[in-house]
């Protein structure tokens, strides 16, 4: 229970105001990082995705994903470890094309790596790799093995799970139910 | 659901309030909140506002008017400082599961961000102690922003909920209709229970020999006390009540063997540690009452009752959680389980109890000193109103004198600040209470301390001729700081000695009936005329300087190390 893994919260909300604040404000409370955080649209039409990688115990994930779905406007909230999702994140990485065509050793790294170019100019060319963080960053000390990386950014985790449908879908269906019923009596 | 027709949006405001059965607002103007006030001035036939003399005030008074009542409690103040003044209670009703709907003024939404003349994010602020708040901006957004706040506020488990109105949404005008909230998608008030777990929790009791019940705000939030009591007498299990839980069962009860916690009896915390499965009934194991987690039951099996999925698991962890309201989970369960006899195990609670009544509770309610003990009072107060009336207490010693000691009778008749602790809530919970409860003995019971904490209520009390009963138990310090420096910090007592003013002046300067007793021999003569008074009235109590709270569970000990008398 009090081994450190990272896991990846996913949480279904609507589309509320001020939302985003009541659920960091969860983590801030326990000093728990958040590695990082993305939020998207869904499958499901209005209902936002929040996608929240942190490092913790698997008793404080647990915790704090109920936190999460105690919130009125989240509908749920799963935690998952690496295993469980397929996740992806994409890095960008800026070159000065001077460096670029100096060698083909960029190229080489950029071929070999999987990555691919997006903008060329006179002055800098930028790289873009997606896959896991291990790869991105591995891209990252390859390229800047001669401090060729001007720029680099890298975004949140996004994540889908290995479930057919969306998760939530389940939950909603019932939900409606409940409603029908509600309006019936 | 009304016919559509149009209006302002201060009007709206009223007309919704109305709409959800509010009785009395309690709260305060200012600025940003002009244009309700202004509407509410047209409607005095039809609701009652209560303005107290600080937003502070407010708030608790709602809270009390909820603890008493039921009901949600409504506060109103301005931005900036009013909505401010207004977090405290906000916070206290959050810990403690209290119903509040907190309306706040806001500047008009082109200056929102501006810094402007008392703009404040209260939403941002009020965001981790709220069960959920909003700002609207809108005049339309109005009535269905009220709706769903005294839904939310009200429904599962309770909680305080804001809606900040921006002045040119009271302003403006709107098409009005009011339609009430009886769903939200993603919100789930009540967890459906789960039928597998019932039949787990009931095997589990059934094959016990030693089970043991706790019961918390929960069971009087669901308005459970008669499931829970066909529970209890079914299985024939003893029970032990949360600070929070107090008065969900009369003291009296067979099964009922007290208060758990820090200052709660010692069998309740004693026998903790000795049975064999623990069954949590709505209530959250706070670290006031189970002591070090390390050291909490570990030999016991655990079924928790319990309404929030979020509390289930937190502090301790359980062998069969029963999620829902236990309005519902209860009655399943006492289907299922058997009718037991417990005497014998019941009776080591009464040996302990025994041990408890010999070094604490005589010497306490029967004291052979001069200087006068709370529990004395608190004595008197029983065998004078035999248990009928709603206490309201401050927090400290004496909140745990009057807790340990009133005997708890009738429904939702003890109303403190568990979660949050906090001194000032007891005068204007009390009038809060008096309020949604005319008809019943509101006895307040407060520190030195704590009363000058939200002192200024007197007004409010007399403007309004609210006859709350204060006794106020004034031994010159602030007692409960000043027993852990006595016990903790080598009797260092650093800022806890008060230099008070002369309350009974104080009482007479706000047109309060007043007494004050220093001996014994007045005491029952004063309680007498103070629970005859038909108007409010302050019975100041001068008690021993330094007595101390025991039974103790010194902080980060175990609930088996709880301490009879001081070691030092």
């Amino acid at each position: 229970m009090s081994k450190i893994e990272q896991y990846t919260i996913i949480a279904f909300s609507e589309n509320a105001v001020g939302l985003l604040n009541r659920i960091t404000i969860i983590f801030t409370r326990r000093h728990v990082n958040i590695e990082s955080l993305t939020v998207s649209e869904s499958s499901l039409h209005g209902i936002h995705k929040f996608t929240i990688v942190v490092n913790t115990t698997q008793d404080m994930v647990q915790k704090i994903t109920k936190q999460i779905e105690k919130q009125v406007e989240v509908l749920k909230a799963y935690y998952f470890t690496k295993d469980e999702i397929i996740f992806q994140e994409i890095a960008l990485y800026k070159v000065s094309t001077e460096a670029l065509l100096k060698s083909n050793m960029i190229e080489t790294i950029v071929r070999e790596s999987n990555a691919r170019i997006i903008e060329i100019t006179a002055e800098y060319t930028v790289i873009e790799k997606t896959g896991h963080e291990f790869e991105t960053s591995k891209l990252f000390a390859e390229l800047n093995k001669h401090g060729y990386v001007k720029q680099f950014t890298r975004s949140g985790r996004i994540a889908v799970t290995r479930s057919n449908a969306e998760l939530l879908t389940e939950f909603l269906n019932a939900r409606q139910q409940e409603q029908i019923e509600l309006s019936r009596n | 659901m009304s016919e559509t027709r149009k209006i302002t949006g201060s009007e709206a405001v009223i007309l919704s309030l109305i709409e959800e059965g509010t009785e009395v607002i309690f709260g305060y103007p200012g600025g940003a909140i002009m244009p309700v006030y202004d509407a509410l001035y047209g409607f005095a036939d039809r609701i009652k506002h209560v303005l107290t003399r600080h937003e502070q005030g407010a708030i608790h008074a709602a809270e009390g008017y909820a603890r008493a009542t039921g009901k949600v409690g409504v506060v109103m103040a301005t931005s900036g400082p009013g909505a401010t003044n207004l977090i405290t209670g906000i916070a206290d009703a959050m810990i403690d599961s209290t119903p509040i709907v907190a309306i706040t003024g806001q500047v008009g939404a082109a200056l929102l961000g501006t810094d402007a003349f008392q703009e404040t994010d209260v939403v941002g602020i009020s965001m981790p102690v709220t069960k959920w708040n909003i700002q609207v901006t809108r005049p339309e957004d109005i009535p269905g922003a009220i709706a769903k706040a005294f839904y939310i506020a009200r429904s599962g488990r309770p909680g305080p909920v804001l809606i900040d109105l921006t002045k040119n949404a009271q302003f403006g005008t709107l098409d009005y209709k009011y339609e009430k909230c009886h769903f939200i998608r993603s919100y789930v008030p009540k967890p459906t229970p789960d039928e597998s777990k019932i039949i787990e929790a009931a095997k589990l009791i059934n094959s016990a020999q030693k089970p043991y019940v706790l019961v918390g705000q929960g069971v009087i939030l669901a308005n459970a006390e008669e499931e829970f009591r066909a529970f209890i007498e079914k299985s024939g299990i003893p029970f032990a009540w949360t600070l929070l839980g107090a008065s969900a069962m009369p003291i009296d009860h067979p099964l009922n063997v007290g208060m758990l916690g820090m200052h709660g009896n010692y069998a309740p915390n004693i026998k903790t540690n000795e049975c064999d499965v623990l069954i949590a009934v709505g209530m959250r194991f706070d670290d006031r009452v189970t002591g070090d987690l390390n050291r909490y039951a570990k030999q016991a099996k655990v079924i928790h009752l319990e309404i929030d999925p979020a509390e289930v698991d937190k502090n301790v962890k359980t062998t069969v959680a029963v999620l829902g309201d236990v309005k519902e989970t209860l009655p399943l369960l006492t289907r299922l389980v058997e009718k037991r006899d417990h005497s014998q195990w019941r009776k080591e609670f009464d040996e302990c109890y025994e041990i408890e009544k010999q070094k604490v509770i005589q010497h306490e309610m029967y004291p052979s000193k001069p200087g006068l003990t709370m529990a004395e009072v608190i004595r008197r107060i029983n065998e004078q109103t035999n248990g009928d009336a709603i206490i309201v207490t401050d927090v400290g010693q004496h909140q745990m004198i009057a807790s340990r000691y009133f005997k708890y009778t009738n429904k939702r008749s003890l109303i403190t600040s568990g979660g949050l602790g906090t001194m000032g809530f007891g005068l204007p919970a009390a009038m809060g209470a008096k309020i949604g409860k005319p008809d019943k003995q509101v006895i307040c019971v407060v520190g030195d301390g704590g009363l000058q904490m939200t002192i200024q209520e007197f007004g409010t009390i007399m403007e309004y001729n609210i006859p709350v009963k204060i006794v106020l138990l004034n031994n010159h310090f602030l007692g409960m700081v000043r027993q852990w420096q006595q016990l903790f910090f080598e009797r260092r007592y650093s800022m806890t000695e008060l230099k008070n003013p002369d309350f009974m002046k104080v009482a007479e300067g706000y047109e309060l009936n007043h007494q004050k007793v220093t001996e014994r021999a007045q005491l029952d003569e004063a309680i007498s005329n103070m629970l005859k008074s038909d108007k409010a009235f302050l019975l100041e109590v001068v008690v021993e300087k330094e007595d101390n709270v025991f039974p103790m569970v010194p902080s980060g000990a175990s609930v088996s190390d709880i301490l009879l008398e001081a070691t030092n």
